[in-house]
């Protein structure tokens, strides 16, 4: 008898979608606790599209060509000092930002695909969730061991593992993931796997990814072709996602518009470092903060609510307030760095005279009328030898926890503060957007490790700041923090290539 | 002669990360060390997990088990995802071309009728005792501590779902791809008698809770009962009835189970070793789902091979947990 063809979907039905069954003897409300306590119905689980079909053999397979591959340049690349081949060592703090901000969430990131790749009640949504999970953790270790190399011969990494969990703008990243994590398996869903993964992740990949390529960054680079492929797959989970919450039940369009409100919101916020890292840490610029923005977000996503609205989801809640940020967040938060030099773990400067052109160019609506005159200032203190560090510690958003460092965006010369009281204290926002975010949960936001708070309160040590820097955050004063100019990383770099 | 190429060495700053030299020493540092010590978050969470109030959202309470330092869990197989995936790799090119040479030769036409139904029986319907295997292992990755363990139960949890993938493949075989084996395995798995207390035992395995308990049950107990009787044993009585070639389509789980020991027993021996305290702990708990693993397993080994074989399994468990520093 010749056997009969399968195709794709059949074939992954018939491994895989069909091992679980009805419990007969357990509660198996008791075995997948999680799927009714934040009102999404689920009438059939069988209805879920798989993302992706892939068998485990395919996935070693594939996974395993591309780690070689990956392992092969990372060898080379160290073996041959690569590392003297980037644009300029100003460079190299974008990828400090990149280990000790981004790569902590890749962590989150597989514990939370982790829990709903266990939690989930249908086995294809689980199932895509578990490969997630597993790349999520092939992202944390490929990235580490791209970064393996810079670490040894520059300052701002080696503190990565400790650093993630105290220091205040790493805080920013953490809190946005464990707000995700702390949410049900739904929630999770929305806010990573589609208003993350689906719509905002080409504003953190492509900028850190194309800045590698465009700065001499092989492993980086290298790194982020490699995850490519993983990345697409992630996609397709998010987008199916939404479009399974949509499909289950009218009672869902509610719930999910909340979330992708929310998160389009939380995302928006956690990108501004990413902002600032275009605009001003690459010597070599792909492309502005504001194109990326055009790019990615209103063009790309702007398609894709056209497409969400015949489930009866809208744009999310804060776009135009995005909009109108996209021509002044990534000036208000380097110059912020700036400011809190001493207190970041990577190096600021201020930009070159060639790189306050180009910023005109990029942003001519704002550039010289508001932020270049910061610089021209800025630079004359240096110029004087008065470089200006700020000794006093920031009021920080209790939701987005960044500290209150952006304007309204109507009157660039007014900090935007706004206030919300529950139970008899008052919280500060830096939006209207993080003000909602906070009154949607108060009990949530209400338990935010705030690190100005922490500090405060004298649970990072010091007294001074100095003492919290060097103990408590574990910063080499002068090494890992302060001005390019003078660093230790600037030194080296002048021996490495002969210059004085 | 060998040939020396000349390449301008710069000297490092540092060898590696300030956590590994903590650990270590300044000396640089293994891609597996990088790759796990201390890379989980470990204090200052946010908030409290709506789905777990009592906890923060990573919390060493989720098990009884008390460890000084997690990252004690050293994996004897040094698997981070690069070495896991290429291991990985290997085995299933092996496996690729046993399925393949097994298809081509039609060698499912040689099996005689009564071996076809005996797979159909107890072969097949055990991936859904994998699928089990896959969700215990995802639990203990998600709630567990210290990445030493929580990668190591990942791999292990997507293991799970490969070999109940090649356990329907092997099903795929007996029906020429027209899925009628699977579904009467799965019949077989809701219905027949002499699965019902192993099904009974999977599903109340999802609904416990200390994970490291649940790596005692899944892992140690049950793991070493099953691949004992379905791998080794039965692979035997196979060969006994001239169905030798099935071994080509198991050898993957053979060769999984002892590659996956290695590190179960590791995990068990340091645990144990930690404190007595730990030791007790653990003894309680292998007491308990021995008992209940061996009784679920009772009446589809009896159906199987005969009195004798759960027996043997459970002596081959018990060399195991010797070893480990439990009587």
């Amino acid at each position: 008898m010749a056997a009969k063809k399968l195709n794709m979907k059949e074939k992954y039905r018939l491994l895989t979608r069909d091992l679980d069954w009805e419990f007969s003897y357990a509660d198996r409300k008791k075995a997948f606790p999680f799927e009714e306590f934040e009102g999404i119905k689920i009438t059939d689980w069988s209805k879920w599209e798989d993302p992706f079909r892939l068998t485990m053999d395919s996935y070693w397979k594939y996974q395993a060509e591309k780690e070689k591959k990956l392992y092969a340049i990372f060898d080379a690349f160290s073996q041959n000092n690569a590392h003297l081949n980037v644009s300029d060592p100003r460079y190299i703090n974008a990828i400090k930002i990149f280990l000790t901000g981004i790569t902590p969430l890749e962590y989150q990131a597989y514990q939370g695909f982790a829990h709903t790749g266990r939690q989930f009640g249908g086995v294809g949504a689980r199932v895509a969730c578990q490969m997630q999970s597993l790349d999520e953790l092939r992202h944390v270790q490929t990235q580490v061991h791209a970064m393996s190399h810079y670490n040894k011969f520059f300052d701002g990494f080696k503190e990565w593992t400790h650093m993630q969990d105290r220091v205040w703008y790493l805080s920013v990243a953490k809190s946005f993931f464990n707000d995700a994590r702390s949410g049900g398996p739904f929630e999770f869903l929305v806010a990573i796997g589609f208003s993350f993964e689906y719509v905002l992740t080409n504003l953190v990949f492509v900028p850190f990814m194309s800045g590698a390529a465009y700065n001499g960054d092989m492993a980086t680079v290298t790194f982020g072709f490699s995850a490519q492929s993983d990345e697409a797959r992630h996609m397709t989970l998010g987008l199916e996602v939404i479009k399974f919450l949509l499909e289950q039940h009218e009672d869902n369009v509610p719930i999910v518009q909340k979330w992708i409100d929310k998160w389009f919101w939380r995302g928006s916020r956690l990108l501004s470092v990413v902002a600032m890292m275009m605009d001003y840490m690459l010597p070599n610029k792909v492309m502005s903060w504001k194109e990326g923005w055009e790019v990615y977000f209103e063009e790309a996503g702007g398609a894709l609510f056209k497409d969400l609205a015949r489930y009866g989801i809208r744009m999310p809640k804060y776009a135009e307030q995005i909009r109108k940020e996209k021509e002044h967040i990534s000036h208000q938060t380097w110059w912020t760095f700036y400011t809190y030099g001493q207190a970041a773990g990577f190096h600021t400067w201020i930009p070159t005279d060639e790189e306050l052109d180009w910023l005109s160019e990029k942003y001519p609506n704002t550039f010289d009328k508001y932020y270049r005159p910061r610089w021209e200032y800025a630079k004359k203190l240096e110029a004087e030898g008065k470089r200006f560090y700020n000794g006093t510690l920031p009021q920080l958003c209790t939701t987005c926890q960044i500290p209150l460092l952006f304007t309204e965006m109507d009157d660039p010369t007014l900090t935007a503060h706004r206030c919300s009281h529950y139970k008899g204290d008052q919280y500060h926002f830096c939006s209207d957007g993080c003000k909602d975010v906070f009154e949607e949960e108060p009990e949530k936001y209400v338990q935010s490790w705030l690190p100005v708070h922490q500090i405060y309160q004298g649970n990072c040590g010091g007294p001074g700041l100095p003492e919290i820097l060097q103990d408590y955050y574990r910063f080499e004063m002068g090494a890992d923090n302060m001005d390019m100019k003078g660093s230790p990383d600037e030194a080296r770099w002048k021996q490495w290539k002969g210059v004085a | 002669m060998s040939i020396e190429i000349k390449t301008s060495t710069l000297e490092p700053v540092r060898n590696t990360f300030a956590n590994l030299q903590r650990r270590f020493g300044d000396k640089p540092a293994t891609r597996y060390q990088e790759a796990t010590y201390d890379i989980q978050p470990l204090v200052n969470f946010h908030y409290r997990p709506l789905w777990d109030q009592d906890r923060e959202l990573t919390d060493a309470s989720r098990t009884a088990l008390q460890m000084n330092d997690w990252y004690a869990f050293k994996d004897p197989r040094q698997f981070y995802y690069g070495t896991y995936v290429q291991q990985r790799a290997k085995m299933q090119e092996n496996a690729e071309n046993n399925y393949g040479f097994f298809e081509k030769r039609d060698l499912t036409r040689l099996l005689p009728e009564t071996v076809k139904g005996q797979l159909i029986r107890f072969l097949v319907p055990l991936r859904h005792v994998e699928h089990t295997a896959n969700l215990n292992n995802m639990y203990c990755s998600s709630y567990g501590f210290g990445t030493a363990l929580t990668q190591a139960f990942l791999y292990n949890g997507m293991d799970r779902l490969g070999v109940a993938q090649y356990l329907s493949r092997i099903g795929l075989l007996l029906d020429g791809n027209t899925g009628e084996a699977l579904e009467e395995a799965k019949q077989l798995w809701m219905e027949a008698p002499y699965w019902q207390p192993l099904r009974k035992l999977c599903e109340e395995m999802l609904t416990t809770e200390d994970w490291f308990e649940l790596f005692i049950a899944q892992d140690v107990v049950m793991d070493s009962l099953v691949y004992d009787l379905f791998f080794e044993q039965y692979d035997a009585a196979l060969t006994e009835q001239g169905a030798q070639d099935i071994g080509m389509l198991t050898e993957f789980m053979r060769d999984w189970a002892k590659d996956t020991n290695r590190w179960v027993d590791a995990v068990l021996k340091i645990a144990v070793a930690e404190s007595d305290a730990n030791k007790t702990l653990i003894t309680g708990w292998i007491e308990s789902w021995r008992g209940q693993v061996a009784e679920a397993l009772s009446a589809v080994s009896r159906e199987m091979l005969g009195e004798e074989a759960l027996n043997m399994a459970l002596q081959n468990l018990d060399k195991r947990l010797a070893k480990a520093g439990i009587k």
